[in-house]
């Protein structure tokens, strides 16, 4: 990394010059990362591979570009694709016999076989999503970040604003944090939107619509403190709070309905209806982080969630990263996660005969339930000596849900009510900058 | 709630009270390293929160902002 001497082009020299005291200290190339500056754009990049067993895969590359625009001054922006196909569970319980359901647009059917958890395998879409932030200083150590945020698919459309304050006091010791965000959303569902808690109907029967699409808005506030305890250890403590309001609904989930007769059989006529949730949530977040580098300059990162709802969910989330250095830039990064979540007031596995015209909201989404997230992986970096990286990631994820057959009417006792879930995901990332392609292409030259 | 705001407090008064060490510019050379920052690889947490918002009832909480999804 080189300092080079300008009238014209803006300098970030606070970051140089800690990027430049890093690498005296540490070796160059291993410590400060790359560093957005002058003409130099910053690029990371990522390419996602995410593959559920039977169920949905996913693959989504991520692009990240930063430049310096004057002193001190940054624009960063995202660009995300991603594709996903597969199935996914509509929230219907297995059945001792074959079950037909009719697509979301009412078009065709699927049938799933007697046994097996009814999976919606007409489940495809491609999404974009661009997200750009300027990041500019305000004032005496007070920084702001403010973002818009864009993403579209097939039946889903996102917009939103961010503003985020950093005041850094006490000698920069500790840094207060407000963030702001407000989104709002359009969804768009295949054959419109489904009244909750109508039936789903037979084919060629057509569903109840409320409209082709309904909105919702996410408005969310942080109150976050950072703490330097001593030269190798910071922490973080954020709360948030957060309402959604509009649509909250998946349109896509239906719930089976049983006949009143303790059987555990499925109603004779029209046997599933679409869901139903509240049309608001307010929900609150504590998190805490803590970082810390050890004699041999490994770095423990630790973090803790505790989030609670208006609609029952709590959940605690534990998330360790252990990053071993190694001689020539080379590294490994154990990865622990765990998730476990409590189930929402108006989750149901199941209605009974007349509950749909009688119950306010219901839920079979497994994502409603109580479970829990388990998630083991590791990462393996390499930084050249000019700061570029390259690293890949492998992680498996096995969601086990409560097993209530116990609880279950009837012959469901038999089904698998809440089956486990397990999922791989593969990462390859590569960091660098403009400046290094340049380089490299005039070298091609030479 | 009064019991979660307390809680809150006296760990953000805990966390503000264990500064024992003032660290100075030019000790701040561990602190600058990429790799200690509370997010090192921003395009890494961004994959997982999305990972796990389509596939749980919570999210959010490390900061606000970078747009929603129809994958939940």
């Amino acid at each position: 990394m080189q300092l080079k001497k300008s009238h014209n082009t803006p300098r970030n020299i606070r970051r140089q010059l800690a990027a430049a005291t890093c690498g005296l200290l540490a070796g160059a190339g291993h410590a400060g990362g790359l560093v957005a500056s002058g003409n130099n754009w910053k690029i990371d990049s990522a390419l996602l591979i995410y593959a559920e067993k039977d169920r949905v895969a996913l693959v989504e590359p991520v692009l990240s570009l930063s430049k310096e625009i004057d002193d001190d001054e940054f624009i960063n922006v995202r660009i995300v694709a991603d594709v996903l196909t597969g199935a996914s569970p509509n929230g219907a319980v297995p059945a001792d016999t074959p079950q037909t359901f009719t697509t979301p647009s009412g078009k065709s059917t699927y049938t799933e076989a007697a046994n097996t958890t009814p999976l919606d395998d007409t489940f495809k879409d491609s999404r974009g999503a661009l997200n750009v932030e300027w990041d500019t200083p305000l004032g005496n150590n007070l920084r702001g970040t403010f973002g818009g945020n864009f993403s579209n698919e097939h039946d889903y459309l996102s917009t939103g604003f961010s503003a985020n304050f950093a005041q850094d006091i006490n000698q920069r010791h500790t840094t207060l944090a407000l963030g702001l965000s407000f989104n709002n959303d359009t969804v768009s569902p295949e054959g419109g939107v489904p009244v909750g808690l109508t039936v789903m109907p037979v084919y060629p029967g057509v569903k109840a619509t409320d409209g082709s699409k309904q909105d919702k808005t996410v408005k969310e506030v942080l109150f976050g403190v950072t703490q330097i305890i001593d030269r190798s250890s910071l922490m973080q403590l954020n709360y948030s709070r957060g309402q959604s309001d509009g649509y909250l609904t998946d349109p896509y989930k239906i719930l089976s309905v049983l006949e009143d007769d303790g059987t555990g059989n499925l109603r004779g006529t029209t046997p599933y209806v679409y869901e139903s949730r509240p049309d608001q949530r307010n929900y609150q977040i504590l998190f805490w982080k803590g970082v810390h580098q050890l004699p041999n300059e490994n770095v423990l990162n630790l973090s803790y969630r505790y989030f609670w709802d208006d609609w029952g969910i709590q959940s605690h989330t534990v998330d360790l990263r252990y990053r071993f250095d190694f001689a020539g830039g080379h590294y490994l990064q154990p990865h622990l996660r765990y998730y476990q979540q409590a189930q929402a007031d108006f989750y149901r596995q199941t209605l009974i005969d007349g509950e749909e015209t009688t119950l306010a909201y219901a839920s079979a989404d497994y994502r409603l339930g109580e479970f829990t997230t388990q998630t083991i992986g590791v990462k393996y970096g390499y930084q050249f000596h000019n700061g570029a990286e390259l690293n890949l990631r492998v992680e498996m994820i096995e969601q086990n849900g409560k097993d209530r057959s116990a609880d279950a009417i009837g012959k469901l006792q038999n089904q698998q009510l809440f089956p486990d879930n397990e999922a791989y995901l593969l990462q390859a990332g590569v960091s660098l900058d403009s400046d290094m392609i340049i380089n490299y292409v005039l070298g091609l030259f030479k | 709630m009064i019991k979660t705001f307390l809680l809150a407090a006296g760990i953000g008064a805990s966390l503000s009270a264990c500064s024992l060490e003032p660290v100075q510019p030019w000790d701040r050379d561990i602190l600058a390293q990429q790799k200690m920052q509370l997010v090192a690889d921003p395009l890494e947490t961004y994959l997982d929160e999305h990972i796990y918002f389509s596939k749980e009832a919570s999210s959010g909480g490390q900061g606000v902002g970078g747009g929603g999804c129809g994958c939940n």
